[in-house]
Order: C-alpha cells, then structure tokens, then sequence
C-alpha cells in the first residue's frame, strides 16, 4: 500500500468547479432496492446512484428510512437478525449482494461512520486508526507503513495535530468530536472508495460539528461520500446533490442547490420550508 | 408587593393586579392539615425504615468481623515461618505446618481454572451472541440450575465417574470437580459482561471488515475483559474453600506433592483433618489455615475490584 495517497490536484479554492468528467463517473448505483426487517418494509424500491468524487446528502425525516438505505450499501443491514434485502447495488458495476460477494470484503471498500463516536476503548489512539489494517491477513502493512498510514488518516481529519503526542493513549480520553475524527480516520486508513456518514454529527457539539462538515467537504477530492443527516443546512453546506426520502420511497434527488430552491415534488418543498417532518 | 405577605381581612376587595388573594377556603386548608399530618407520619416511617436498613447492614457484616477476630485469636499465634514452609508433623508432635496444603490449593485452582475458565467464557460468549436462541435459553438455564449444585453432589459424580475408572485419588480428578463449579458462574458473568459491551461497537467493527468471530473475540471480548477477570476472580474464591468435592476427589496428602495424578492436599481438607483430630496443637493450626485460607480469599476479592475498576481504562496493546 502507498504511504502517499494519490490525490486530486488541490482547487485554489473549495468552490472551484471540479473536472467534469470525474462527475460522471459512477461509483454506487442502488437499484429498485427494498430493505425489511422481518415483514416491515423500510426502503421501497429505492434507486438511486452516487457519483464518484461528490458528496451526496440524504434528508427526510425521522424513520423515511434513510440510514437504513445507508446500511444497505455496505450490508450493514443484514447484520440485524430478520433484516433482508431485495434488489442490487452496484459497487464500479459490480453487484454487491450477488452470489458469492463476500460482505466482509464490501465493508473493507465502502467504510462507514455511525451517529455516536465509537472508539474502540481497549485500543490506543495509533491503533484505533490502524484497527481495520490489522485485517488484511497477508496484504497487512509493516509496521512503518502503518505508521504512516495513520499518520496520514490523522492529517487528513485534522487531529494529527492534538493527537501526534499521544498516540499510545487510549482513545477514550479524546473529546467527542476527536472521537468522531477517529472514527473517521479510522475508516480512511483503508482506503474505502466510498465513506457512509449516518449523521455524524448528530452527538456533537458546532465546534466539532463544523470541522467533522470541513472534513467531508475535504473528502470529495477523492471518493465517494453518503451522508445521512436530519440537518438541512448541513446538507446544503457539504453537499454536492441531494436526496429526499419519505416513508422508505425516494421523493426526488436533484442538485443540492436546485432542491434547496426550487425542489420538483411539493413534498420537498413542504419538508424544506418546514411544514412537516 | 408588600401587600402579599401581609394580613388580609375576609372583605379585603381584590386589587389589581391580580395576584392571588383568596383565603384558603375550609376544604383547602383541611387539605393542607392532611398534608401536614401526612408528612409528619412519613417523617417518622423514613427514621424508622433508615434505622432499620442500617441495622440490617451492620448485622449483614458482623459474622465477617466476628469469624475473622475469633480466627486471629485462635489461629494467629501458629503463624510463624514453618507454617508456610513445612509440612505437618506426625499426630501429637510439635511444630510443623501446612505448607504443602497451601501448595496443593494453587495447583488445585490453576488446574480447575485450566478446565473451567474456556469453558465458562467460551460458554458465556456463545449466549452473549446467540441470545433468544432455543439452545442458548436451554443453556442459560441448565447452567443456572449447576450453579446451584450442592457441592457435595459435584464431589460424588466426580468419585463415580473419574476416580473409579482412574482407579485412585487424583488432583487432576479434584481439579476438574472445582473446574466444572466455576463454570456455571463463569457463564453467566461473561454473559452480562458481554451484553454490557455496546452494540454501536461491535458494528463499528464489522463496518471496517472485521468477521463476526474477529469482532466476538478482538473487539467485544477484550472490552469485556475486565468484567470477565473480575468474574473469574469471583469463581476462584468460591472453589478456593470447596471441602466436599475434594474429599471424594484429591483425598488429601501428609507429604509434599504437585503431581495431578498424585493425591494432593488442600487447604479445606487439611483444616478439616485437623479441626476433627483430638490434638489441640492440631485445632489451633486449623485455626491458622482458616485464617490463611479467608486471607487468600480476600486477597483475590481485593484484585477482583482492582480489575473492576480498571474497566474501560487503557488496556494497552
């Protein structure tokens, strides 16, 4: 593995246009999927697809499904007892819940961040970072490699700085917000070509909130971003495009701009201006 | 807002603003006496249940207290160097002390902990994650049911079914007696250390790849793990004073020996033989191993908490 992860030429700016044509790549399509839990029907007959190298927020309110939907794309939601799945996601073209795909294997590429900070509290800082390293049996890295490895996740989450003192510490000692920049460093020690966020922010405090949002903004030069948030402005900030969900069913993704103004669906726009939800 | 607080006649007009001036009416201040009265009784029933409580708790230390000041009265004065390094002497002779017994105890917990701990953990990892499961319930609930075996009966299944088809008394035999005693307790303590351990980080786990026994045994395990040691302390201090299963087991032993296919002695047995010998030097050594065997207890409870509290601290690599 590279100890310099190859990355996009830095924008002079962070609202400089992107190249179009990576835009157009896609990295994630969601097709008719439905997602249950025993007899109840979460998701409908969701599609959707996520670009590569944009930040796609999910809105709608609370239980429209839409961190479930999350759950589905790296099958986190089969790990609940009676949950189940009907439909395809593709991951580059590949269906993931084919036969013989390996979920294991998913959750290495599509890495995910949960609502709450979840550090593993036997762990130090370092190994936190390195814990999902610890797994790839004969491709695991040395321990230098490692070392820069989460070096990098570290300077990428902006902890590098607070934490490169301690790293032997234990990473229960962190604040919530530098738990939640773990947890996200963590994720992108491995590489995943696509990062889900289930309301990362969701347990912090505007201090933190706004730097895990800088973050992401960050995150787009070189994967796939999911974000699940119960926060409209917070997806208007981060996002490239966004998706509202209602009742398990896709009412309509658009540009973040263009939903934000002149959503398409009258239930958009009623979630938006407050109306409900 | 003076006019609040003081004096008012019954045909005191009502005055902007309008604060409240009604005289409490005969129903509101009957109401108010209740509520007097009513407080006044609960004053006393709290001083009376605190009372009694504290009691309760004095009481429920004091055989603890009283056994350990009889043991040190009794026994103390035995303990000296050759207590812990000689074995005993003949009946009637002086001297001597229990030092093979004390050895005999350690290789009795280390074996019943050998057998007993993977099971019991293994055990309690399996109900952890197979909760509501037939099997796991029929597990819980058979293993509760051991858990209340009289030792006694422990003792005699461990004679019917290792000690006669071994042909003699063993420690191994012994071990495996105390070992199957832990296991029950040592089920059910890493079964609540375990489901203590949240669910978001066994998902944060499998989220980075991890497989389900990697998360089971790296992630979920390891966070238990103070709660699991602490269990486990728990479980060796039970059997640590076991009599009954010993004496169909391990017999006892007047000489030195280590050896698992050997009769061994233990402390229990040993303060058993000597409590019912006719030699008063005898009595007061069993008083010393008592004494011995409470502080080997204690001194386990003492690491027991010490690992409690440890709990979600650092770990380590």
């Amino acid at each position: 593995m590279a100890t310099e992860p190859p990355r996009a030429p830095v924008p002079t700016a962070v609202t400089a246009p992107r190249p179009a044509a990576s835009t157009e790549r896609r990295r994630l399509e969601v097709a008719s999927l439905s997602a249950y839990y025993g007899h109840a029907e979460i998701v409908r007959g969701v599609s959707i697809t996520f670009r590569d190298r944009e930040v796609t927020a999910i809105i709608g309110p609370s239980g429209c499904g839409k961190s479930t939907l999350l759950r589905c794309l790296n099958r986190m939601h089969e790990t609940v007892p009676t949950a189940h799945v009907a439909g395809s996601v593709s991951l580059d073209g590949r269906d993931i819940y084919a036969k013989g795909v390996n979920a294991i294997e998913v959750r290495r590429h599509v890495g995910m961040v949960f609502q709450r900070p979840t550090p593993f509290p036997t762990m130090s800082i370092r190994d936190n970072v390195a814990a999902g390293l610890q797994i790839l049996g004969r491709h695991k890295p040395s321990r230098t490699e490692t070392d820069h490895i989460v070096e990098d996740a570290l300077r990428r989450t902006a902890l590098w700085d607070e934490v490169s003192n301690r790293l032997k510490d234990s990473a229960i000692g962190l604040s919530g917000g530098q738990q939640q920049r773990l947890c996200i460093a963590r994720a992108l020690a491995t590489r995943p070509a696509v990062l889900l966020l289930d309301e990362p922010t969701a347990s912090l405090d505007p201090i933190s909130t706004q730097k895990v949002e800088e973050l992401v903004y960050e995150l787009r030069r070189d994967m796939t971003v999911v974000i699940v948030t119960h926060n409209m402005q917070q997806a208007a900030r981060v996002s490239d495009r966004t998706a509202f969900m209602l009742t398990g069913e896709l009412v309509e993704i658009a540009a973040t701009n263009t939903l934000f103004t002149t959503p398409s669906d009258s239930r958009t726009e009623a979630y938006i201006t407050g109306r409900f939800g | 807002m003076t006019d609040i607080n003081a004096p008012r006649g019954p045909a005191s007009p009502p005055k902007p603003p309008p604060v409240r001036t009604a005289r409490p009416s005969v129903m509101q201040r009957a109401a108010a006496e209740r509520t007097q009265t009513t407080i006044g009784r609960r004053r006393v029933v709290n001083v009376v249940m605190v009372g009694v409580t504290f009691g309760a708790a004095i009481l429920a230390t004091l055989p603890l207290i009283f056994i350990l000041g009889h043991l040190i009265a009794a026994g103390a004065s035995s303990i000296n160097v050759d207590f812990f390094t000689k074995i005993p002497k003949p009946p009637g002779e002086a001297g001597g002390g229990m030092a093979n017994a004390m050895v005999g105890t350690l290789v009795l917990i280390l074996a019943a902990s050998a057998f007993g701990l993977p099971i019991g953990i293994g055990a309690g990892l399996y109900l952890a994650e197979n909760r509501g499961t037939h099997l796991a319930n029929a597990v819980r609930f058979l293993s509760d049911v051991l858990n209340g075996l009289p030792s006694i009966v422990m003792g005699i299944f461990a004679w019917q079914f290792l000690v006669k088809p071994m042909g003699k008394f063993t420690a191994l035999a012994g071990g495996i007696a105390l070992g199957a005693m832990m296991i029950p307790l040592v089920t059910r303590t890493t079964e609540e250390m375990i489901r203590i351990v949240p669910v978001s980080l066994r998902e944060a786990a499998l989220a980075l790849g991890y497989s389900r026994w990697r998360t089971s045994l790296v992630v979920v395990l390891r966070t238990a793990l103070p709660g699991i040691v602490t269990g486990a302390l728990v479980a060796v201090s039970r059997i640590a004073g076991e009599t009954a299963p010993l004496l169909f087991t391990v017999l006892g032993n007047q000489y030195w020996s280590a050896s698992l296919r050997e009769p061994i002695a233990a402390l229990p047995l040993q303060i058993f033989n000597f409590a019912i010998s006719p030699y008063d030097q005898q009595h007061t050594l069993a008083w010393a191993g008592a004494l011995v065997l409470i502080g080997i207890v204690l001194i386990i409870s003492l690491a027991a908490r010490f690992a409690t509290r440890s709990r979600f601290g650092l770990g380590g690599d």
